[in-house]
């Protein structure tokens, strides 16, 4: 958590406690973040934990059907291979395992140990080997038990998938998809819970895409699969077993999103807090908190963070005027700080108040439970930091 | 010091002699027999004489001869179980081969004066005194098949087919280049020619090939497309302690891949001695030791190495899987234009200067009648105005335009991807660049 200091400046202005609700919805794909607008506009029932929504969403909306991300994500795979013989999977325990958190499922005994291939524990090689069939036409998705395993594999997904179609002027693009977990778990210690989403990032070459959602994870992971450059698509190990409604439309075998287009998950007027993967769920809850005490907070779920939809998220700012980033990895240097350099670049005159950031505390991840809680961004911390932007944060005493 | 180490049988199905080097040699006495191998199938030539040059002995024994393609023929029913037909090289094949070292060559130091005119700048490689190995490997490929390279790599590209012109443009960073200048001398590629780079890191061009290889495969036995292609990886001595190497030998092996892994044993990796940075030298042993077989070669000797390269590649395409061929070279200059060279013995240099491989197949093909002075002189002849041509065009080039810098890094212009029905979303007309509120 980059907290900056506290502020006592007294409040400017009081907020709004209507919330504009423009006309979101009528699709069930929206049903969540409809479903919390309600809730808001009825100015704060009472507070439920995600999964009751979830529960309320289904009586809402007939067409939801709920799938966990591990699903989606199956889903995703299956439906992909089948439609394209060039696609493979490879990675350790894909095919017999199932998949070391199961994504995997199925898949072996439907296509064959040539198409999923179970790899020695070579990440360096056995990502060259994807990117050099991908050189020669075939489509790859190599999956990484988790992406801090990847850093052996590092040079060949920067140097050579990234930087090669740039390095023969467009003779060898790479379609590759580079797949797995990312940040941290539940006590898995410090060099099995980086958040990589900032290195990546920082290639030229490389798109990197981040879901959240089942709907998210099926519709990026097709679009990963299909697209021509090298992705690399961070998921996590947190959100695998959560379940989301998906719309029929996603449900169907060409249900692509877009890269480089961020969600705007829940519309609000008073402070934008952006977030990835896991961190837009707690981005959601914190805007529930926030929007009891009458901050309204738009979240923008930014799916692409290479490209990074940066019109998006200066819209939003120049609509909100305060702005919260939110991220699971390391501060320095992080997806935040390239967000907060962004909107001061194209949005200066539009903030209201400095831009917050919250990540990861900036150390190893620890192990003991009561520290891990401490390292990783909570709930908690994202309403302090929007409430600091709104200039409504409550002095460090009375929260001891 | 280590001791020497007796030629030793090594584990192999294929038929080849496997000599070994001995570490005192080169370092105690350089001017002594170089090897053992035997050149063009026949054995009788080297005996233990204390001859530099190996081609002088076998040459002796065939000025008896009518002419030398006949000679070899005599040799080869005589030593029925060693040599096979590939050793035949008819006179096309000769000048063909000679074309192509010398070019290597030329192209070579040509790169050498330029970078010291100011026209090359950065970090240029140079491949003298390794032709052997380009030409022997590269001359027996199809045009579909592979071949994937290190940093020196402007050789593989011209044995493969990429026009001097387009490699050299490519050095003086012109837009005409074979990557447009966005390359440079360390990452040729070509799709056309499949020359799949010039990596920069060692090892890193090693799980690419594979990664070819494995394609070829996959096309082969999962798209049932009638694919027979190979793959051939070169790399140097140092590569071979790095754990991509291994980790590929593995995997190749595993999954019977149709690659040829090539090592240019040149015995320096910039200043570090391979006998200093390696605790088994030998680095063919590293074969057997993954279940594949491993060769040593001369890797002066262009037709020695052109047996061994048709055994392997043979091997590959019938889908046997891969071979691990060991290359004994030398690079006659420094690691790259900016090496002062210092820390090699000089007298090892000369030994191997001794065996220059153009020098020597020049030799054998004069002395066995595949060509005359004549010929020969009218293709190095070629081959200078090749590469003057090749200056004169690379000079004359643009400079890549300002545009130039922002493309191609992604395939996908906009990098929106690909939509529902297949063509680029940004292509799509009902697509805004507005927000996404999907």
């Amino acid at each position: 958590m980059s907290d900056s200091s506290f502020s006592y400046h007294s409040l400017r202005r009081r907020p709004n406690l209507r919330s504009s609700i423009t006309g979101q919805v009528s699709e069930s794909a929206r049903g969540m973040s409809r479903i919390l607008l309600q809730r808001v506009a009825r100015g704060g029932a009472a507070a439920s934990s995600f999964r009751h929504l979830q529960n309320v969403t289904r009586a809402y909306s007939s067409a939801a059907k709920e799938m966990t991300v591990r699903d989606a994500l199956n889903s995703a795979l299956d439906e992909e291979m089948a439609a394209d013989p060039r696609v493979f999977l490879m990675g350790e325990e894909v095919g017999e395992y199932q998949g070391a958190y199961k994504i995997s499922k199925g898949l072996l005994e439907k296509y064959g140990p040539e198409r999923v291939i179970d790899t020695p524990i070579t990440e360096a090689g056995f990502a060259g080997i994807g990117v050099g069939a991908a050189y020669k036409g075939l489509r790859p998705i190599v999956e990484f038990m988790t992406f801090n395993f990847a850093m052996q594999a590092i040079d060949q997904v920067i140097n050579s998938a990234g930087k090669s179609n740039y390095m023969s002027a467009g003779q060898l693009p790479v379609s590759i998809v580079f797949r797995g977990p990312n940040g941290a778990a539940a006590g898995v210690g410090a060099q099995h819970s980086q958040c990589y989403a900032a290195w990546y990032s920082s290639c030229p070459g490389l798109k990197v895409l981040s879901p959240y959602s089942s709907e998210d994870a099926r519709g990026l992971l097709k679009a990963a699969i299909r697209d021509p450059d090298p992705v690399v698509f961070l998921e996590h190990e947190l959100v695998y077993g959560d379940s989301f409604p998906v719309s029929a439309e996603a449900l169907d075998p060409n249900f692509c999103l877009p890269i480089g287009k961020a969600k705007i998950e829940q519309q609000g007027k008073d402070v934008t807090i952006t977030a990835f993967s896991r961190m837009v769920g707690y981005a959601l809850k914190a805007a529930e908190v926030l929007a009891k005490e009458g901050i309204s907070a738009e979240v923008i779920n930014l799916l692409s963070i290479r490209p990074l939809d940066r019109a998006t998220i200066n819209e939003s700012v120049r609509k909100t005027n305060r702005l919260v980033t939110v991220e699971e990895g390391f501060p320095q240097h992080g997806v935040g700080a390239e967000i907060c350099a962004s909107v001061v670049e194209e949005s200066f005159e539009y903030l209201d108040a400095p831009v917050e950031r919250i990540a990861n505390a900036d150390v190893p991840m620890p192990y003991a439970t009561n520290l891990e809680r401490m390292a990783v961004p909570q709930v908690e911390d994202i309403v302090r930091a929007a409430k600091r932007a709104c200039y409504r944060s409550v002095p460090m005493a009375a929260t001891a | 010091m280590s001791p020497a180490f007796a030629a030793a049988n090594m584990i192999q199905p294929l038929n080849f002699a496997a000599p070994t080097r001995s570490k005192e040699r080169l370092f105690s006495d350089p001017l002594k027999s170089p090897n053992t191998t035997p050149f063009a199938g026949s054995t009788h030539n080297l005996r233990s004489h204390d001859r530099p040059n190996s081609w002088s002995q076998h040459n002796r024994s065939a000025a008896a001869a009518v002419v030398g393609v006949s000679d070899l023929v005599k040799e080869k029913k005589t030593k029925s179980a060693y040599s096979s037909s590939n050793l035949l090289i008819t006179k096309q094949e000769g000048l063909e081969l000679y074309e192509d070292l010398v070019l290597g060559r030329s192209f070579e130091d040509m790169c050498a004066q330029m970078y010291y005119r100011g026209k090359m700048f950065g970090f240029v490689h140079l491949y003298n005194g390794q032709e052997a190995v380009s030409s022997g490997f590269i001359k027996l490929l199809r045009k579909d098949d592979c071949v994937v390279s290190t940093y020196r790599d402007h050789v593989h590209a011209l044995s493969k087919g990429v026009p001097a012109r387009a490699v050299m443009s490519e050095l003086f960073g012109k837009t005409t280049g074979c990557c447009r200048g966005q390359g440079g001398s360390m990452h040729m590629f070509s799709k056309e020619h499949n020359v799949l780079g010039g990596f920069a890191f060692i090892g890193e061009g090693i799980p690419i090939a594979t990664g070819a290889a494995f394609s070829m495969k996959y096309k082969r036995e999962l798209l049932n497309e009638n694919c027979d292609d190979v793959t051939v990886a070169f790399f140097g001595d140092g590569t071979c302690n790095n754990g991509q190497f291994f980790e590929c030998l593995n995997m190749a092996v595993l999954w019977k891949l149709p690659i040829i892994f090539v090592v240019e044993n040149n015995l320096w990796a910039i200043g570090m001695s391979h006998l200093r940075a390696t605790s088994v030298p030998e680095i063919w042993k590293k074969g057997p030791a993954f279940g594949m077989p491993g060769v040593h070669v001369d890797g002066m000797d262009v037709l020695k190495v052109r047996n061994v390269a048709m055994e392997a590649i043979t091997r590959a395409r019938r889908g046997e899987g891969p071979t691990l061929v060991e290359c004994e070279t030398y690079r006659f200059r420094g690691h790259s234009l900016a090496d002062p060279d210092e820390l090699r013995d000089p007298a090892e240099k000369t030994h191997y200067a001794a065996r220059d491989p153009i020098k020597a197949f020049k030799k054998y093909l004069l002395e066995n009648s595949l060509a005359d002075e004549a010929e020969l002189k009218a293709i190095e002849k070629k081959i200078d105005e090749l590469v003057e041509d090749s200056v004169e065009f690379a000079d004359q080039s643009c400079l890549p335009t300002r545009e130039q810098l922002l493309q191609n890094v992604f395939s996908d212009p906009k990098g929106f991807g690909i939509g529902p029905d297949g063509s680029y979303r940004c292509e799509d007309p009902k697509f805004t660049e507005g927000t996404a509120e999907v």
